[in-house]
């Protein structure tokens, strides 16, 4: 039986988003254009490839050791005066936000950018308690308001184009009819947020780094709307995956330099937030949700792809991810990271994502914690045949072609009868059942292979 | 020195002018040069589908066939990689051991083992360079642009020494053209838009040719070039190195 999943796969959903090819181009080059600041920042630096081989063995010696520096953060946080909480996986993560709020009676709270609570589907989760979430970062607010999942992780409405923001904020927020000035609508999202965050009781942020020894969290924006939230709520709620954690508060000066250039070719993030104790009278909440690191944790060559920093850089430079569009990956965190990620939180839903890729390589080379991304795609793909997620029709045209190359005389057979029947009846390969005919031509067939040629010629 | 010619499957089938070049211009270069009958495939059509399991016969042809040359080379980067990689025969782990350490893509082969420095090559056109992934940033062939490192280019160095022939720069010097093996028919719609893409650079910049390392890729850009019916043709890089046109 052919494995059947809930979705449409990432071939048919980058088909449909190319139907529009002005927009892939706009997609295209805008996502480009991030990549291209990127670089620049990155050649300010020369000592740029010494930083990633430093962030990379950090990261390594982190993972070596999680458990250590995971009971270390604990600790250092509770003698902060925060309470510590621990998630297996996504339903206990987003039941402990529940009892959170619960206790605090709110039906309504701000939640700043976290792409862990987007992986644990928080969001509708609550919804479904009769809590509202407001998002206050503002490319995940508009993506809200248009009631899609975010298609970035760094910039989480790249896909929607201004004069779309303007119809949404006019739907939503009552501004005028066909603005679309980016100025105007910013100012229009901030005061709409201002209310949110005077009125907020409880705040929810995520973390980008976590240091053992201080038992503090870093967080970064540019929009400083994370700090809003926690500093105006009387709880703060901060959810992080436990991979998140570094050792030391020197080590930060690492990543942080690292990953703002990657991101978004800044030199450093506008608001990195120390949160380390809450204020008089507060609480500070921190959930440390494991979701299945664990287990990629304990897959030797997947391991790695826990040193993820969740700049983005490797979406921007996918040239796949460019054309295909961030809904494409029907994942929560998208592009070439998402794909050797994804399978490991399901491995059945997202069999197509490791495929989703020329493994061009680009991604690894771009990485500030040096993932080897593309040989990561490369092993998914190992794992997903073995584990029987391959179509029936895959599983035969392998056996086929191992058939014919594994056998010379085979091959030559198969190579010449092929070659004949494409000269002679070209109407066979040429035709609507062949994708390869689509849109190309296919290369004309010569009367004689190599082999013939050096049979007749060399011997 | 002994060289073994491994002219991948669909070059042979499809483009046997790549092989009959890149032979020829080995052998002025003084190369002794053998291409093993019953040569068929690298295996990577089927291990870079995730049937890296179904490879073994493949495998086992392939240090059959070139277990004793001294040098393996091939008008492919993609393929070369594949071998460099994921070459292993459990009863005969030290040839396909000597093979892995041995095989070179051609343009790597003449500038680092035979360092060349002149070639009596003369093509009078202007041409683009698809520099393929595999070849680049598996071979290391040349820079790449995610990089913070000094430039270099094996191929560029040697089309330089091609009288007449005029190099175009391209906006996106490294970006993949989207061929990917298997990927070009199971991702048919963004594989199009990526070569599309890939020629629209190289004929931005005044191309008459685009050429490169790897017949695959080529072999999809010309696909997509002939059905825009464009002027632009493609060659593999050994055709140009021994061209006298
Ligand atoms: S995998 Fe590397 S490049 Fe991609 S988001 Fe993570 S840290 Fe950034």
């Amino acid at each position: 039986m052919e494995p059947t999943t809930a979705h449409k796969e990432h071939a048919e959903l980058a088909a449909d988003f190319n139907k529009d090819e002005a927009r892939v181009d706009w997609h295209d080059e805008t996502l480009w254009w991030v990549r291209q600041k990127r670089d620049k920042m990155a050649w300010s630096l020369p000592e740029w490839e010494d930083l990633r081989e430093t962030a990379s063995r950090i990261k390594f010696n982190v993972l070596g050791n999680l458990h250590d520096y995971l009971l270390e953060f604990e600790k250092n946080a509770q003698l902060n005066g925060a309470t510590v909480h621990w998630a297996a996986d996504a339903k206990e993560h987003n039941e402990i936000v529940l009892k959170l709020l619960k206790e605090q009676g709110v039906q309504r709270m701000v939640k700043s950018k976290s792409m862990l609570t987007e992986e644990c589907h928080l969001n509708p989760f609550l919804a479904e308690h009769g809590i509202d979430v407001i998002d206050t970062d503002l490319g995940e607010r508009i993506v809200q308001l248009a009631k899609e999942p975010p298609s970035h992780i760094v910039l989480p409405c790249i896909h929607k184009k201004k004069e779309e923001i303007g119809d949404l904020f006019h739907i939503h927020l009552g501004t005028p009819a066909g603005n679309a000035d980016p100025k105007f609508l910013t100012a229009a999202a901030r005061l709409h947020l201002r209310k949110e965050f005077i009125q907020s009781h409880v705040a929810i942020t995520g973390v980008n780094f976590a240091v053992a020894e201080t038992g503090e969290m870093v967080v970064c924006t540019n929009e400083g709307n994370a700090d809003m939230g926690a500093h105006l709520a009387d709880v703060h709620i901060a959810c992080m995956g436990i991979e998140k954690i570094i050792p030391q508060r020197k080590h930060l000066g690492v990543f942080l330099r690292l990953l703002a250039r990657s991101a978004t070719g800044q030199p450093i993030t506008t608001y990195s937030s120390h949160f380390r104790k809450p204020g008089a009278g507060r609480q500070l909440h921190i959930v440390l949700v494991d979701n299945g690191r664990s287990r990629q944790l304990g897959r030797e060559e997947f391991r790695n792809s826990l040193k993820c920093i969740r700049c983005g850089a490797c979406m921007n430079t996918c040239p796949v991810y460019r054309r295909s569009g961030g809904h494409s990956y029907h994942n929560a965190v998208a592009g070439p990271i998402g794909a050797i990620l994804a399978p490991n939180l399901d491995m059945k839903e997202n069999a197509d994502l490791p495929f989703a890729s020329t493994l061009c390589g680009s991604c690894s080379n771009v990485c500030p914690v040096k993932i080897n991304i593309h040989e990561q795609l490369y092993q998914w793909r190992q794992v997903i045949v073995q584990e029987g997620y391959a179509k029936t029709s895959k599983k035969a045209s392998m056996a086929m072609m191992n058939m014919v190359l594994s056998r010379p005389t085979v091959f030559k057979t198969a190579g010449g009868v092929g070659r004949w029947v494409m000269r002679h009846f070209p109407g066979v390969v040429n035709n609507g059942m062949n994708p390869w005919y689509k849109q190309r031509d296919m290369p004309e067939a010569p009367k004689e292979s190599f082999a013939d040629w050096y049979k007749k010629n060399k011997q | 020195m002994k060289v073994g010619l491994f002219i991948p499957c669909y070059i042979d089938q499809f483009y046997p002018q790549v092989g009959i070049a890149t032979l020829s211009l080995l052998e002025k270069l003084g190369c002794e040069v053998v291409y093993p009958q019953g040569q068929t495939c690298c295996g990577q059509p089927m291990a870079n589908s995730g049937f890296e399991h179904l490879t073994g016969g493949c495998n086992e042809l392939f240090v059959k066939n070139f277990a004793d040359f001294d040098y393996i080379v091939s008008p492919s980067g993609s393929c070369t990689l594949h071998i460099k990689d994921h070459l292993h025969v459990h009863d005969k782990e030290d040839a396909a051991t000597h093979i892995r350490q041995h095989i070179y893509e051609l343009s790597e082969f003449l500038t680092d083992v035979l360092q060349v420095k002149h070639l009596s090559a003369r093509f009078p056109h202007k041409v683009g360079i698809h520099q393929s992934c595999h070849g680049q940033r598996g071979l290391h062939l040349s820079q790449m642009t995610e990089l913070v490192a000094a430039p270099y280019s094996k191929p560029e160095q040697l089309l330089q020494m091609v009288e007449g022939l005029e190099l175009i720069e391209l906006t996106r010097k490294d970006e993949c053209c989207g061929f990917g093996g298997t990927f070009c028919v199971f991702e048919e719609a963004v594989s199009v838009k990526m070569g599309k893409d890939r020629i629209a650079d190289h004929e931005k910049h005044g191309a008459e040719y685009i050429t490169g390392n790897d017949v695959s890729c080529l072999m999809h850009l010309e696909g997509i070039l002939k059905r825009q019916q464009s002027k632009v043709k493609v060659l593999h890089i050994a055709e140009i190195l021994n061209a006298a046109f």
